[in-house]
């Protein structure tokens, strides 16, 4: 609800440091404020000499340690002050950016596939920035402003209440113009920052489709997308520099015409002799003190402003709770022997149309079981369900007879293996990217998964190795080669449960062999969900379920469903039957050449 | 924004950005930025007679003020003072309206500049080859255009208000002189202090801000990373440990931003210290020459004034010096960026192909991408209007690289070969004309975020509704695209994660399509797709060739049986060139090959035999 508030929350939590900044500004507030007093007795000691009576050193001397006294507590109290602010803040950011990386890397795959990386990337830094200077700017200087205006203005109006309110006047006339200035100004940043978002997306998907806008010649028409929201961001740019222009000249302009009036009315009570020259001194000396705060109050302004949306966009992310809970007091689920069970499952997106309807599977421990079906049939929504990535609409799944949604999330997930479709690499070396479930892995572990995955000789092949870094998403590596680094993921965790997403279907001979070899192996002894594309896999399939529309339509052995003769019969015929003809191919790595290939 | 090692910690290169870490003021970044502000020079003009005015305005304050007190009060003159106060207030106004000029002018003026930058980034990444996507990392470039362009961004704010106190310092010192040349001259005593303590000071600052922005980078690197492989960290369950090595490098980056700030709030103390050194003196001293009759009173409060006003820039450029050092090191990298010349720019005279009748022809074609490595040596080919022509090849044997050249990815140098369209070397066209009449389907599909429609007229906007559903018609995608929520209106998400990578692959045939290419080149357009896809695609591929020239990297048997030619590539050369029965015919290698997967697969069937 208030953002702000919810900032604060934040902040507080780390009293000590807020704490011991406000303590040391009030302090260097308070030397602060001697200053004009020291250099009004000053003046009014120079004056006297008008009076006949000469300057006396010794007075001169005391004011000038005096304010060399003050002058000295305040920058001490300053430099305090401003580096406790900033570990204040660095803390509070250090807090969000943690609970921010965790809180994402928690949430269901329903969030991730709403939400772009860009657009969580962009809230991460740049939003967390500004929460960061809102913390040294909100947190720190407006209070310490509003001390040394309230202080000031509390020693004006009783130093001489009529001068007072003739020099602090124009105080409400700034509160106000600035909260009005102020609502407009976040309603602009929100709008800023979408529009970035929008022109970080087309210029990263230019980038990394680059191939298609140049086989496609769709340069123009990229650039026409871009420029328009680049320059719906460079407009709103220069609105909210007008807004900032407008109030902070006008601040400037207000403080001043309050200096000129103290010095017309003081003056005129200098003249009339109800005002010593050092007393008239005084107030202008503490209008002076006014002078930063009030250049500053403009950006103050934005910074909270930028705070309230940067706020806004953090928490909304921050309170998106996951849509896949663990119950309350959820226990671990032990080591199981594979015994899954699907009831009457069926599975919609969001609010979507149910992709899975009414699916019954018993799979005893150790069976494979193979899912086949046109593409959007349901085959990868269901076997996503297994670990929980999401929750069912109606059913339930069990596992050794324990539903799946009483253990805690992690127990659950570790008895389950998964090779997906896309599979994602990270830029490290391919032993860290084969040990990326289990980091405590060792080498001797990491090769011999390599061996199973048969990616041991292509590895043992290149220069470096193992230690061979791969780069972004892996594009070094070919389709087949990617798919059996995830098999050897999935093997180094061996677990009892085992889904295997099998995305490629023609590939060469040799690479078919491989990937045939590394499947049946990481499989055995292990219960297999396996959504199938090669006739390798189905010929060994305890279980063949056909999918269509979110429905298992045919049930059954490769045997019995080819003699049945329907679905999977015209499938077969249509589909599979072909694999039996040639690939074309040689699956030689060759570094040297790789370059350009396979990109 | 970049790519991050995630795996052990301590382990791999976690840099992310090219470290160039440039100091406050780098004179080659400010003069290559006034190319462009020329444009702006008459808004510029305005900004800065603002600027000066507004200087003026406020360096004129104490001078008013000290007027006041010396000339009228204290010679009781009301009058005077009233007509004084009315001259301030002029001042005020004036001070308002260069105060508003001079911030709006120069937004509006960083705003276009900014506005031209980020789109001359942006065409000159475009004019890249597909090369130098080959040799730099999108996060990395990404993380510089936008991380860089932000900071100067940023920069435009710190940079007015800098310039602002730099000409205040210099009004300053001047009035300070003419008001008197003694006390002016015991002010500024404290001066070389000042000036020594910087010097020290600004090389520690500068090696403290380089290990701050270090430290973040890597942080957003790995933050980076770990939202991107969500799925993977969420499957092995790495979520605990990956919070640990996250907060490890978040303390590193805590521990130095907390060190860079150390640093640099010790300045305060100093820069509080020194102008009270400087007011004591002015006052003793002073206090003496108004003894003396040589100074009046209020020409000593404007004294203390300006003083005061006098640190008060010192201050601020203190605190701005980070933000400054950051933008230069942004300008540097940005311009060097747009320094790198594209590999591959249309020649002036380029000529416009003409509707192609889809004759090829490459003679004597070398290519390498490293040089003295060779990845094509000496290709001649030609490709008759309307024929298939199917590349087969081992992994490495430059298949990929031969139709990147074919669609001008990368330019053939001069001296190594040339590439015919219909007859006119492909280097002397415009790349454009060229494109239109070809199309690619790739390995991997690749899909903007915009709708379904947006994404089949890919390249060809004015294409009709008509031919975009006669297109997917054609590939088999029509059916699931109109189960989709929204049909053709259905808003892709991220490169199409709501779509499987088959779905994904049948929008980019019926994108291939929409065009009516003359020219169609398919790279392994099958290989990463399941069966039931690729079935569709097979049945609408020799429909989709028909009265099209095209090149088709494949390696499924029935492909390559039907092309009139197939080309045999090894190491880099033409090995064999025929049809499936004259190159069977031949017993090369092409029948090895044959021979060779066709054993294998026997073997991998199991059964296969009883159902053929």
């Amino acid at each position: 609800m208030n953002i702000l508030a919810r900032i604060l929350a934040i902040v507080f939590r780390h009293k000590w440091r807020l704490a011991a900044a406000l303590t040391s500004m009030v302090g260097a507030t308070s030397a602060y404020l001697t200053l004009p007093y020291l250099f009004g007795s000053a003046v009014d000691e120079i004056d006297s000499i008008f009076d006949g009576g000469g300057v006396s050193d010794e007075a001169m001397i005391r004011i000038g340690l005096a304010i060399l006294a003050a002058s000295s507590i305040r920058g001490f109290l300053t430099f305090f002050q401003t580096f406790m602010g900033e570990s204040l803040a660095q803390h509070v950011v250090y807090d969000l950016r943690n609970h921010y990386y965790h809180h994402i890397q928690n949430l269901s795959f329903g969030f991730h596939d709403k939400n772009h990386t860009g657009n969580l990337m962009s809230r991460a830094i740049t939003d967390v920035e500004a929460i960061r200077m809102f913390c040294v700017g909100g947190v720190i200087r407006a209070p310490y402003f509003l001390v040394l205006f309230l202080a000031t203005a509390i020693i004006l109006l009783l130093r001489d209440w009529r001068l007072g309110l003739v020099s602090l006047g124009f105080m409400p006339l700034l509160a106000i113009v600035s909260a009005v200035i102020r609502l407009q100004l976040r309603r602009i940043w929100l709008r800023v920052q979408e529009e970035m978002a929008e022109l970080n997306t087309v210029l990263q998907e230019n980038m990394t489709g680059v191939r298609v806008v140049r086989a496609f010649a769709a340069e123009d028409q990229e650039k026409a997308k871009y420029d328009a929201a680049s320059s719906a961001v460079s407009a709103d740019m220069v609105k909210i520099a007008r807004l900032q222009a407008m109030n902070a000249s006008f601040m400037g302009f207000i403080y001043l015409v309050a200096i000129g009036l103290v010095l017309w009315y003081g003056g005129q009570r200098v003249i009339d002799g109800s005002l010593s020259p050092g007393e008239l001194a005084q107030f202008l000396f503490y209008m002076q003190l006014l002078a930063l705060p009030i250049r500053h109050a403009g950006m103050l302004v934005n910074n909270f402003a930028r705070a309230f949306s940067a706020g806004q966009r953090l928490f909304e992310i921050m309170d998106y709770r996951s849509d896949v809970l663990e119950a309350p007091g959820a226990g671990d689920m032990p080591t199981v022997r594979g015994h899954v069970r699907f009831e009457d499952v069926s599975f919609r997106y969001d609010n979507g149309p149910l992709v899975v309807k009414d699916v019954e599977i018993d799979a005893k421990p150790g069976t494979l079981v193979a899912l086949l079906g046109a593409p959007g049939s349901g085959k990868s929504s269901l076997v996503h369900l297994l670990p929980r990535f999401y929750d069912l609409a109606a059913g339930r799944i069990t596992i050794d007879g324990v539903d799946i949604k009483e253990p805690t999330l992690k127990s659950l997930r570790q008895n389950i293996g998964i090779v997906q479709q896309d599979v994602f690499l990270f830029t490290a070396s391919l032993s860290e990217n084969i040990a990326y479930g289990r980091p405590s892995a060792t080498m001797d572990e990491i090769v011999a998964a390599a061996k199973v995955a048969q990616l041991h000789e292509f590895i043992e092949d290149l220069e470096e190795g193992y230690d061979t870094k791969i780069g972004e998403r892996g594009s070094t590596l070919s389709g087949g080669q990617r798919q059996r680094m995830a098999i050897a993921r999935a093997v180094l965790l061996d677990p009892p449960l085992l889904i295997l997403d099998d995305a490629t279907a023609s590939v060469d001979a040799n690479t078919e062999e491989r990937i045939r070899k590394a499947m049946e192996s990481v499989m055995s002894g292990r219960t297999t969900f396996v959504i199938a594309h090669r006739l390798s896999t189905l010929f060994k399939a305890d279980e063949i379920l056909v999918m269509d529309e979110g429905r298992i339509v045919e049930r059954g052995t490769h045997a019995s469903l080819l003699a049945h003769g329907g679905v999977y019969r015209r499938i077969y015929d249509l589909q599979l039957r072909p694999q039996e003809e040639v690939m074309m191919e040689f699956d030689v790595p060759d570094p040297v050449h790789r370059h350009g290939e396979n990109t | 924004m970049g790519t991050q090692t995630s795996g052990s910690a301590g382990q791999g290169s976690r840099r992310m950005e090219e470290d160039v870490f440039g100091t406050a003021f780098d004179y080659r970044v400010v003069l290559r930025m006034i190319p462009y502000i020329r444009p702006y020079g008459a808004l510029m003009g305005v900004a800065i007679v603002a600027m000066l005015l507004f200087t003026a305005t406020v360096v004129a304050v104490p001078w008013l003020i000290k007027e006041g007190i010396d000339s009228y009060i204290h010679d009781d003159d009301f009058g005077g003072l009233t007509l004084l106060i009315a001259i301030f207030i002029g001042n005020a106004i004036l001070n308002w309206g260069a105060s508003f000029t001079q911030e709006l002018a120069i937004a509006r003026v960083g705003q276009g500049v900014l506005y031209r930058l980020r789109g001359e980034l942006f065409s000159h990444l475009q004019r890249q080859s597909v090369s130098f996507y080959d040799k730099n990392e999108v996060g990395r470039l990404m993380s510089r255009v936008l991380g860089d362009v932000y900071q100067l961004q940023e920069f435009l704010g710190v940079a007015v208000v800098t310039v602002g106190d730099l000409l205040s310092l210099v009004g300053i010192t001047a009035v300070v002189i003419i008001l008197s040349l003694k006390l002016g001259l015991i002010s500024m005593v404290t001066l070389p202090i000042l000036i020594i303590f910087m010097a020290v000071w600004q090389p520690l600052a500068r090696g403290a801000f380089i290990r701050v922005r270090r430290a973040a980078s890597i942080v957003n690197g790995a933050l980076n990373e770990n939202i991107a492989g969500v799925r993977v960290v969420q499957s092995v369950n790495r979520q605990d440990q990956n919070l640990e090595q996250f907060d490890e490098l978040n303390s590193e980056n805590l521990k130095s931003n907390l060190q860079a700030t150390r640093l640099s709030a010790g300045v305060l103390p100093v820069v509080e210290i020194l102008p009270a050194i400087s007011i004591t003196l002015v006052i003793f001293f002073g206090a003496r020459l108004v003894g003396a009759d040589a100074l009046e009173v209020g020409a000593l409060i404007a004294f203390v004034m300006y003083i005061q006003r006098f640190f008060d820039p010192i201050r601020s450029l203190t605190m701005q010096y980070t933000q400054l050092q950051r933008a230069m090191a942004s300008g540097v990298r940005i311009f060097e960026l747009l320094d790198n010349q594209p590999a591959l720019v249309d020649a002036e005279d380029a000529i416009e192909l003409p509707r192609l009748s889809g004759d090829i022809e490459l003679k004597n074609v070398s290519y390498s991408y490293v040089p003295g490595q060779d990845v094509l040596t000496d290709v001649n080919l030609h490709i008759q209007p309307g024929q298939t022509v199917a590349i087969v090849g081992p992994t490495g044997a430059g298949k990929t690289t031969l139709v990147s050249l074919i669609a001008r990815f990368y330019d053939v140098d001069r001296d190594r070969g040339a590439i015919l369209v219909d007859g006119h070397d492909i280097r002397d066209t415009k790349r454009k004309s060229l494109a239109m009449q070809m199309s690619m389907v790739l390995q991997e599909p690749f899909l903007f975020t915009g709708t379904v429609r947006d994404n089949i007229k890919y390249g060809h906007p004015a294409a009709t509704d008509e031919q975009m559903i006669e297109a997917s018609k054609s590939v088999g995608a029509h059916d699931f695209i109109s189960r989709l929520e929204d049909g053709y209106e259905t808003f892709l998400q991220e490169r199409g994660v709501n779509l499987s990578v088959g779905q994904r692959q049948l929008l980019s045939f019926a994108r291939a399509i929409v065009a009516d290419p003359r020219i169609l080149v398919l790279d392994e357009a099958t290989a990463n797709i399941d069966s039931y896809t690729e079935m569709l695609i097979q049945r609408a591929l020799s429909r989709l060739l028909q009265g099209r020239t095209a090149i088709v990297i494949a390696h499924r048997l029935s492909t390559i049986r039907g092309a009139d030619q197939i080309v045999v590539l090894n190491r880099g050369r033409i090995e064999e060139v025929g049809n499936h029965d004259h190159l069977m015919d031949a017993d090369g290698l092409y029948a090895q090959l044959y021979a060779m997967n066709f054993a294998a697969l026997k073997d991998a069937m199991p059964g296969g035999n009883g159902t053929k």
